[in-house]
């Protein structure tokens, strides 16, 4: 048994939670909660209706666009600052203060900004993405080895191939560890985002349920949510993880 | 006696100095030094002495506080002159690369025909015996390997002259020993102008046909041994009476220097 | 020193260009009042003492949450190391578990608790306990064996052994692991109190945007905001020291 749980521990991992959700179903009734099966059940329901996919798209886009927004924001102020050893010294606590407040506490100023939609959406998400992404870049560059630089310089390299060739795969690992956890958070924040001021949208589909007490719901799309989130973060990993350690 | 063999590099009057907040700090200097095209050359000296500071700067590196540097005949700028070839004492592998892909890093950026570059790649493979391992990355290899993988980066530019920054530090005392026969195999093979920075007696005594030896800070030569041994050594050398010889020597010259560099209020 | 007044100079700069785009109407004061405006209308709501009992139920939320996060967290990160299967087992789910909306399942704590504190709390702790036991487990992975081998040559007992090396050493990272609590708590209890919760600061702020009341909304976003700032620095500063006596410069 040991070895298997070794071997595979994810998959272990999943059917102790199914385990564990439906003793908790047992315990607390069908007030709060819907047990595994019905859940897989009217999930695939709904995954049939247009409806339903409708809301998935228009979560999908505001989520992509905010994720493209972090991506690119979080990599450009990364790569400013941890070009200037003084410039990141400087500008690092604001980050690290970015990332440890309640951002919900700006969702109102997010909505009086941008007005109620779309771009309040992929604003809240960006802002919830560009964070860890900014964080990861900055000490990325930070974390080369200045023995790789050197061995550059002996080498002769130019400023800018030293960048490119050296720099950048030098700190590829760690900033592809800031896009995974900047892509978690983005979905995150543009869930929140949708939760006011939205008429459509997986979270607009569930503060709706959560105000209704529509159980089926508010399970369904949170196991929607959590299987995609899940399943998109471990493929991340698994990446993440071969970048660190490349195996010929 | 006159010098009978043509001048690779010359240092006149070297000295660097490094501002800190305490104020400057006179590292290195005056120093006087010449190497000889197609010597082996090793400096020792107690630690902090500036050896490194030494290998930088010839290697145009670091630029000095004042005086000279020639590298065949001209002056060196602010930028690594052509034909000079640097080992570090840490890892200076590229992680994300295999071994293969790190020793033909700096080929693939001259203007060097394919077939080239992979016949010099073979080269290097074979005499450092990498064969085996042109496709394995530099996590998955011990130090020494590491480090003739980087040696390897450095001989395929076929450089003149090869600057060696205390390579074989992090490695255990008989990988150190063979490493040093490999040295000098490289040596022989490429015919190229050795500089070896060691804090080990021994390996200097062994591997070159001069050594110096360095003061504690601010560094200087206080002296340049000669050991006259035959091209074509290799490290059973250390039988030789005349080893044991040129060690005492080095570390009669080294033992004053070393205690002062741990205690300077020691006069 | 020169980074500390950069910094400053950074934050006079960004506050006053917003205090001049929002005195010269570029941006709208129905959108940001003047910064300085907000400022004292956090002096005035603190003065009032109007929204002191809201102060008080988040911090309390807050605490309790820490609290049980920390307790919790330390001992199951404890349990974990002793228990290797288990930790494989669980290891997958502590990785993924922040890319997972765990404001999904407030409703579900609603239902179960009620309504009141206790799903904020539990909301807050769900956040911070897995950073805390990921920590605890970071720490003790981290000290060296020759350190247990050390203690058992100088006869120490299992007991004395955690209280004088193995504590000690996982210092810093069990430090590291309150630390991301602490902001995690915050960040779970507001996000609760703010999406559905009669009580609390989150719960005022979003009152207060639903009925358009800038003058009470602004302030307590900033009131929010200093604290968690302040906070997180004052732990990021403790931090770095508690690290700096370990590494060298």
């Amino acid at each position: 048994m040991r070895r298997a749980i070794d071997r595979c521990p994810s998959l272990f991992l999943v059917v102790a939670l199914l385990v564990l959700w439906q003793i908790m179903f047992w315990l607390v009734g069908r007030n709060a909660l819907l047990p595994p099966v019905e859940t897989g059940l009217y999930l695939a329901k709904l995954l049939q209706t247009a409806r339903f996919w409708g809301h998935i798209a228009e979560t999908g886009t505001a989520f992509i666009i905010a994720l493209s927004i972090a991506i690119v924001a979080g990599l450009a102020i990364g790569l400013i600052l941890g070009m200037s050893r003084t410039a990141a010294e400087v500008f690092e606590p604001f980050l690290l203060a970015g990332n440890s407040i309640p951002k919900i506490a700006l969702y109102p100023i997010v909505l009086l900004v941008f007005g109620i939609g779309m771009p309040a959406k992929i604003a809240f998400g960006a802002i919830h993405g560009v964070v860890p992404v900014a964080i990861f870049t900055l000490t990325a560059c930070g974390n080369v080895p200045p023995i790789l630089i050197r061995t550059a310089n002996a080498m002769r390299l130019t400023r800018w191939d030293t960048i490119r060739s050296v720099l950048l795969p030098a700190a590829l690992p760690d900033i592809f560890s800031g896009v995974r956890i900047g892509f978690s958070l983005t979905l995150i924040g543009t869930i929140l985002g949708e939760m006011f001021g939205s008429q459509r949208g997986l979270g607009y589909l569930l503060m709706t349920a959560i105000g209704l007490q529509n159980i089926e719901v508010i399970m369904s799309v949170t196991l929607l949510l959590v299987l995609i989130a899940a399943t998109v973060n471990t493929l991340l990993l698994i990446q993440d993880r071969r970048l660190r350690n490349p195996v010929g | 006696m006159a010098d009978p063999y043509p001048i690779h590099v010359a240092l006149r009057d070297v000295t660097k100095t490094f501002q800190s907040k305490l104020g400057s700090i006179d590292a290195l200097g005056p120093i006087d030094l010449e190497l000889r095209q197609g010597e082996f050359f090793a400096v020792v000296g107690p630690s902090g002495c500036g050896k490194s500071t030494l290998l930088d700067i010839m290697a145009a590196l670091a630029p000095p506080s004042s005086g000279t540097v020639t590298f065949e005949g001209r002056a060196i700028g602010t930028s690594v002159p052509d034909g000079v070839g640097v080992v570090f004492q840490e890892n200076a592998c590229f992680p994300w690369l295999n071994v293969a892909d790190n020793i033909t890093f700096g080929l693939r950026r001259q203007p060097i025909e394919q077939m080239e570059i992979e016949r010099r790649l073979q080269y290097a493979l074979q005499l450092m015996g990498l064969n085996d391992f042109a496709r394995a990355f530099p996590a998955q290899l011990s130090g020494g390997m590491r480090q003739r993988v980087c040696i390897a980066r450095t001989l395929v530019m076929q450089p003149r002259l090869i600057l060696l920054d205390e390579p074989f530090g992090a490695l255990d005392q008989q990988t150190r020993l063979l490493m040093g026969d490999e040295l000098l195999r490289i040596w022989r093979a490429t015919g190229a102008t050795v500089l070896l920075i060691t804090h080990a007696l021994d390996e200097a005594a062994m591997l070159a046909d001069r050594v110096a030896v360095m003061s504690a800070r601010p560094g200087r030569i206080m002296e340049v041994i000669e050991t006259g041994w035959p091209r074509d050594r290799d490290s059973r050398i250390v039988s030789d009476p005349e080893f044991g010889v040129i060690t005492a020597r080095l570390w009669s010259l080294l033992r004053a220097q070393s205690l002062h560099a741990l205690r300077p209020d020691t006069a | 020193m020169h980074v500390h007044l950069y910094r400053l100079l950074a934050v006079v700069l960004a506050v006053a260009l917003l205090e001049i785009l929002c005195r010269g109407h570029v941006i709208p004061p129905l959108t940001l009042p003047a910064p300085s405006l907000i400022a004292l209308g956090l002096l005035g709501v603190l003065a009032h003492g109007t929204f002191n009992a809201a102060i008080v139920k988040t911090l309390t939320n807050v605490g309790l949450a820490i609290a049980l996060a920390v307790t919790i967290g330390t001992i199951a990160g404890a349990a974990l190391h002793r228990a290797p299967t288990l930790r494989t087992l669980l290891e997958p789910l502590f990785s993924t578990y922040y890319a997972i909306p765990i404001y999904a399942f407030y409703p579900l704590f609603i239902v179960v608790f009620g309504l009141g504190d206790a799903p904020q709390v539990t909301i807050g702790f769900m956040l911070a306990v897995v950073s805390m036991i990921v920590s605890t487990l970071a720490g003790l992975d981290s000290v060296p064996p020759v350190l247990g081998k050390t203690a058992r040559i100088l006869q120490l007992g299992p007991v004395a052994t955690v209280r004088s090396v193995t504590l000690p050493y996982a210092a810093p990272y069990l430090f590291t692991g309150v630390k991301l609590a602490i902001a995690y708590a915050f960040i779970g209890v507001i996000g609760a109190e703010f999406i559905m919760s009669n009580t609390g600061l989150g719960y005022e702020i979003r009152f207060a945007y639903d009925n358009l009341d800038n003058n009470v909304m602004y302030p307590l976003i900033l009131l929010i905001l200093l604290i968690a700032v302040v906070v997180n620095m004052s732990l990021d500063y403790w931090e770095r020291v508690l690290r700096s006596r370990r590494e060298r410069a």
